[in-house]
């Protein structure tokens, strides 16, 4: 585990993406960026992955559309079938045409809401859970780089001021930290 | 600026010609008389009927006449269905009669329609670019202004093919047959509408009003680029916005008129809308294939992926619009299900199923799965592959709402209907391209050019 944390504040996103720039290019190692809202582009300047998230949602709304054909088949033609305008009712096939708003919605609603179960858990989000971010104002209408790092903080430390910033600080990290 | 090649040239004349020889042999080869299209049909069940026709949907066996009659529009037969059978077959005789003899002129229509209605739906695009200031369109303007150059001449083939039906030189629309009228109480109701001068002044009327805009917007696209300031662009903003509040109402009325009332009888109150994002698609998808066809010859440079990927999304997007619409339209006849509604789904679910459920394979099922994935969208490959695949789709789509009405169970795609869309098709080719090599191809004095360059997903 890196010795020193750095915090560096910033109040506009034009800056922070500015300053994420130059610090990657750098060759610093930007721990996590915290920000009161997405910042268009950010993903790309940090040299995050790509997320998978989405190919979790295609399996869940597949998941969804399943679900549904075998719930309105159960409840609709197996478990009891109801005369509903004159339509055939033994007859899943003949009466899918009814049932496709089901399929529809219940796709959209696996897929969203499954996802963003799975978002949650991935971010190791759950109710209860102790903020982490370092100060409280990255939920209002600042911006804060956190970088750790061993040795001087000098040279780190010049070019963040060279950056828009609005604050530095150098944290020295516990040994015994649980981390 | 891009210049008309040899090889577009060869391209589009030779389909042209092959596709006017493909119509003139429909047309030769259509039924004078009753006798002749009795021989048709009767060949047609003795001959290669057993051997595998795919698209042959195998309902020409007489046994069906009771089915067609009730399933028709055509008011002759459904007034005699309580006939001694003779003379019903004698009326269905002369009813397979009108539908092959008509099945030439509907598969030149088709083609004329769909190809106009390519242009037609870039237009409805390109008045939204302009209108909404769109950054990021900017520099496919000339691209789209080159679809649309296609709009004169697609729409004075539309009005003279309208013009010469209502001289009954064909029957599409029945409701132009003053002896279907007078024995028909429901178009007689509607006869107020639906009569053949205030038919033709309409169509007048929104290839005027869509011609019009088309030539100023073109005209003031043309001078922004030579100008120092925006005035050219804010009177193309204002006549865009004016267009498409022009375009809607017409639009919708234009798909009754030319679509919708080839089945007199029956109605459905959102048919403007499933038919404008069938035509919006198409002109989508070609906006799309024409960049690309034109950065792959090495012009328009400053058109990236970025683009393609908003307009692969466009795709994406209409293209589940159109199922929602179809779906909507659908699902209430079919739940309704009242026997003037219905007929209409029973005609195309018995006599057209290939093409009628594979539709919703080419232009839902299949551009859904494969434009779904976000890099996708930006590999030209699958941009095409998902385009040719919209096209085909949607001009079966438009194939499945004229030809039930005009020539019943008598469907085939064959020489005609091949030869309607090479001719459309080639003449499309030669304005497009044509129009495409009048001006420089990047509008480099719009002021949301240099947005446009620099627009990044």
């Amino acid at each position: 585990m890196a010795e020193k944390t750095l915090h560096a504040v910033y109040d506009d996103d034009d800056k922070l993406l500015d300053a994420v720039k130059k610090i990657k290019a750098a060759k610093y190692e930007i721990e996590e960026v915290y920000t009161p809202f997405p910042v268009h582009g950010l993903e790309k300047a940090m040299g995050l992955s790509d997320t998978r998230i989405a190919i979790t949602s295609f399996i869940y709304g597949c998941i969804g559309f399943c679900f549904s054909i075998w719930m309105m088949n159960y409840i609709m033609i197996l478990d009891w079938p109801q005369n509903i305008g004159g339509k055939p009712s033994f007859s899943y096939l003949e009466n899918m045409p009814a049932f496709v708003p089901i399929m529809f919605e219940l796709t959209v609603f696996f897929a969203a809401h499954l996802m963003v179960i799975t978002f949650y858990l991935r971010s190791k989000l759950w109710p209860f859970k102790k903020a982490e971010n370092p100060i409280p104002e990255t939920t209002d209408d600042k911006f804060l780089i956190e970088i750790k790092f061993d040795g001087s903080e000098k040279e780190l430390k010049k070019l963040i001021n060279k950056t828009d910033v609005l604050e530095v600080k150098v944290h020295i990290n516990k040994k015994s930290s649980h981390e | 600026m891009y210049k008309l090649t040899k090889n577009i040239k060869i391209l589009s004349f030779s389909l042209m010609i092959l596709g006017l020889v493909g119509l003139a042999y429909g047309f030769y080869t259509a039924p004078h008389s009753i006798e002749e299209s009795k021989a048709i049909v009767a060949s047609y069940s003795h001959g290669d009927h057993g051997s595998d026709h795919d698209l042959d949907s195998g309902h020409k066996d007489d046994s069906h006449n009771s089915d067609n009659a009730i399933a028709s529009d055509h008011s002759e037969e459904y007034n005699k269905l309580d006939h001694q059978s003779d003379e019903h077959s004698v009326s269905h005789d002369e009813h397979v009669y009108h539908q092959l003899s008509n099945r030439p002129w509907s598969a030149l229509y088709v083609a004329a329609l769909f190809f106009f209605l390519i242009s037609l739906g870039t237009l409805a695009f390109y008045a939204i670019q302009r209108a909404s200031q769109a950054g990021w369109s900017p520099i496919l303007f000339r691209v789209m202004e080159g679809i649309t150059g296609y709009l004169l001449p697609g729409s004075i083939i539309i009005l003279i093919f309208l013009i010469l039906s209502t001289m009954h030189l064909n029957h599409l629309f029945i409701w132009m047959d003053p002896e279907v009228v007078n024995h028909d109480e429901i178009i007689k109701a509607k006869s107020g509408y639906l009569d053949s001068q205030f038919f033709i002044g309409r169509a007048i009327f929104y290839i005027l009003g869509w011609n019009l805009y088309r030539f100023f917007s073109r005209k003031f696209s043309i001078a922004q680029d030579q100008s120092n300031d925006v005035s050219n662009h804010k009177k193309n903003f204002k006549i865009s916005a004016g267009f498409l509040a022009f375009f809607i109402v017409t639009e919708s009325m234009m798909s009754w008129d030319w679509i919708m009332s080839v089945d007199p009888h029956w109605f459905s109150t959102l048919f403007g809308w499933y038919v404008f994002a069938s035509m919006f698609v198409s002109g989508i998808t070609m906006i799309a294939m024409i960049t690309i066809y034109l950065k792959s010859q090495g012009y328009l440079s400053g058109a990236n992926h970025n683009h393609l990927h908003d307009l692969a999304k466009y795709m994406f997007g209409v293209s589940i619009f159109w199922a929602y619409l179809w779906f909507s339209q659908f699902m209430l006849i079919w739940y309704a299900n009242i026997p003037e509604e219905v007929t209409y789904f029973i005609t195309r679910m018995e006599d057209y199923a290939l093409p009628f459920w594979g539709m919703l394979v080419t232009n839902l099922i299949f551009p859904f799965l494969l434009l779904m994935n976000s890099d996708y969208k930006r590999i030209n490959w699958f941009i095409v592959t998902a385009g040719v695949v919209i096209l085909m789709g949607h001009y079966i789509d438009f194939y499945n709402m004229i030809m039930p009405s005009t020539v019943g169970d008598q469907w085939y795609i064959g020489i005609p209907e091949i030869g309607g869309i090479m001719f459309f098709g080639g003449l499309f080719i030669y304005v497009v391209f044509n129009t495409l090599s009048k001006v420089p191809l990047e509008p480099s004095g719009d002021p949301l050019f240099k947005e446009s360059e620099k627009f990044v997903y």
